[in-house]
């Protein structure tokens, strides 16, 4: 099969699925039980550290 | 050891340009060689002066980077002054074609002047005030300093020298002749390295974060930054005639050249003008309202929205061309959905003043904010109705286009920048306040006023130049030539052009108020570094 045809048959059918269904997922994801309170802190991180970096001692996400 | 590995870089880099001047095929060409052997030379004397002095090792870890900052708000504000100059100056030449002077034909006429306003202001502008607010973002949402050191400093300084290669060979005829990718091969060459580092750093500052989340500004910068580059490369794919020459052959021809093309020119307004400074948008209108986004859930969604379908929406750029319909079709629907995003995106940022409306009427900078969400709005919903292609047989090459894409940048990415630098002068500068509230009023309504002008002229001239030229009479003659829409436009060029002068006149009243606020505010008391904040 020619280049063009293989990658266009792909795009059109496997490629369009896996977007789609990307999409939709990150969507339920976005409202799933609980997301309104996971997202308060987030949704605060512009109003901390406005002058220094976080010191060394508060280093990574899962130790926090 | 570093010092001489760079010396002899700058050497070979130096030479090399030297040799290519006096090889060089074109004026363009030759120009830009003697530019790089320029500052390749300075910067060999720079170094070579600096090499075997003792270095003092600081510990900068506990505090961000803020002086490439810095030097990115000076240069949005200059590039932005001389891109609106370059913008008005050929609005009158529209308007009074004398002012195509006899004595700078084949320098200074429109047809050279163009391309070098819209890259002053897209990239110039809007370039430099993405790279400094990105740098400035992403190391508040991420409370860590910028990584790399002295990389960024080498990403603000190779975009403006790509800046400086672009308008001279604009000017001196370098041109690919590609609408907002005009830049020759070699000057796409060096943007492509600038843009690598400008990836790392970027990237880089995201890694070692010391906050768990990645704060959905960044998310933004970052879809930009890669897109931009993607794009980038794929556009300027082209074979120099000769490596001493400005000459390219592109890669691809035909149809499939215009749809890449496109791809790339509507993905840099989906991604450079729109997810871009959407990353501002979420950082600096929280910040200015004191209070967080509307929905973070909805900014979410308006993210991975706006990512999966702009890249889709730039075949309307083509209609009723050799373009196959199933393809200019694809890319209406596409233009049409992105409504959604849009305007979630619109209501979102809006949203946040949610009980805080109060301000609008005493903050003259969250005031250009909303203005500016109100132009985004505005154009996203006007872009998306031109891409269908009944509307488009009406629109398509007419003013209507300019007028569109100019509430879109001068409201949208004009104001939100603005915005962005009035909120930052004071901060990086370490002053209390702005210089004066009112200029940032006068500003505000020279600017919205100067943009109401612009597009309501271009409306009309655009409607009108499109029915004039479908006119036929009774026999299926057409009625109007050419030349008669020219002359009916004339009074509508000359609104658009006062609407310029007024937009210009703003943002020299800004760069007077941000100079002062420089020089005369009052200066934040310091605090001591060694003691910790809480």
């Amino acid at each position: 099969m020619e280049t063009y045809s293989l990658l266009r048959e792909f795009a059109d059918s496997w490629m369009l699925l896996v977007l789609f269904v990307f999409f939709v997922g990150v969507v339920i994801f976005v409202f799933r039980p609980g997301a309104s309170k996971a997202y308060e802190n987030p949704a605060n991180i512009p109003f901390r550290h406005e002058d220094k970096p976080a010191p060394e001692s508060a280093r990574r996400p899962e130790e926090a | 050891m570093m010092n001489y590995i760079k010396l002899i870089v700058l050497g070979l880099i130096t030479l090399f340009a030297l040799v290519a001047a006096n090889y060089a095929r074109d004026l363009a060409y030759l120009v830009d060689a003697l530019i790089v052997a320029a500052v390749a030379g300075g910067l060999f004397l720079w170094v070579l002066r600096r090499t075997d002095e003792p270095k003092v090792k600081v510990d900068l870890s506990g505090e961000y980077m803020d002086g490439v900052i810095r030097a990115g708000v000076i240069a949005t504000a200059f590039w932005g002054v001389v891109g609106f100059l370059a913008g008005t100056y050929i609005a009158f030449q529209l308007a009074f074609p004398a002012l195509n002077f006899d004595w700078a034909q084949g320098y200074m006429n429109f047809g050279r002047l163009r391309p070098l306003h819209t890259s002053a202001v897209i990239f110039a502008f809007g370039g430099n005030a993405l790279i400094a607010t990105s740098f400035y973002v992403v190391q508040r949402t991420s409370a860590a300093r910028l990584w790399g050191g002295n990389l960024g400093w080498f990403v603000f300084w190779g975009y403006n020298l790509f800046i400086v290669l672009a308008a001279t060979s604009y000017i001196l005829g370098g041109t690919q002749s590609k609408e907002y990718a005009e830049p020759e091969w070699y000057i796409d060459l060096w943007l492509t390295v600038v843009w690598l580092a400008y990836l790392a750093v970027f990237l880089g500052t995201i890694v070692k974060r010391r906050e768990p989340h990645i704060y959905v500004a960044n998310w933004f910068f970052l879809s930009f930054i890669i897109t931009v580059a993607m794009l980038h490369v794929v556009n300027n794919l082209s074979i120099p005639v000769s490596i001493f020459g400005s000459k390219s052959v592109q890669v691809f021809s035909g149809v499939q050249d215009a749809m890449v093309q496109w791809w790339y020119g509507h993905n840099a307004v989906g991604f450079f003008l729109t997810a871009g400074f959407l990353g501002m948008m979420y950082y600096f209108v929280p910040k200015q309202a004191e209070r967080p986004v509307y929905s973070y859930k909805l900014s979410i969604i308006h993210f991975w929205a706006l990512i999966f379908l702009y890249i889709w929406a730039g075949p309307h750029h083509l209609h009723y061309t050799a373009l196959p319909d199933w393809a200019s079709t694809l890319g209406m629907v596409f233009s049409i959905i992105l409504w959604m995003p849009s305007w979630g995106g619109m209501i979102n940022g809006l949203m946040t003043l949610s009980g805080a409306w109060d301000k609008l009427r005493t903050d003259p900078v969250i005031r250009m904010m909303v203005i500016s969400i109100g132009f985004y709005g505005m154009s996203t919903f006007e872009g998306p109705m031109m891409s269908i292609r009944a509307v488009n047989s009406l629109s398509h090459y007419t003013d209507w286009t300019i007028g569109h894409v100019h509430s879109g940048a001068l409201g949208w990415n004009g104001m939100i920048t603005f915005g962005a630098l009035y909120f930052l002068v004071p901060k990086l500068w370490n002053r209390e306040r702005l210089y004066s509230l009112s200029l940032v009023s006068w500003h505000f309504w020279l600017a919205t006023i100067g943009i109401v002008l612009y597009a309501a002229s271009m409306w009309v001239t655009g409607v009108m130049e499109g029915l004039m030229w479908r006119e036929v009479d009774a026999n299926g003659f057409l009625v109007n030539s050419f030349a008669d829409t020219v002359a009916a436009k004339f009074p509508m060029y000359v609104v658009r052009a006062l609407g310029g002068v007024l937009f210009l006149a703003g943002a020299i009243i800004m760069c007077y108020n941000l100079w002062m606020t420089v020089k005369r505010s009052p200066a934040v008391e310091a605090t001591n570094g060694t003691v910790p904040a809480e």
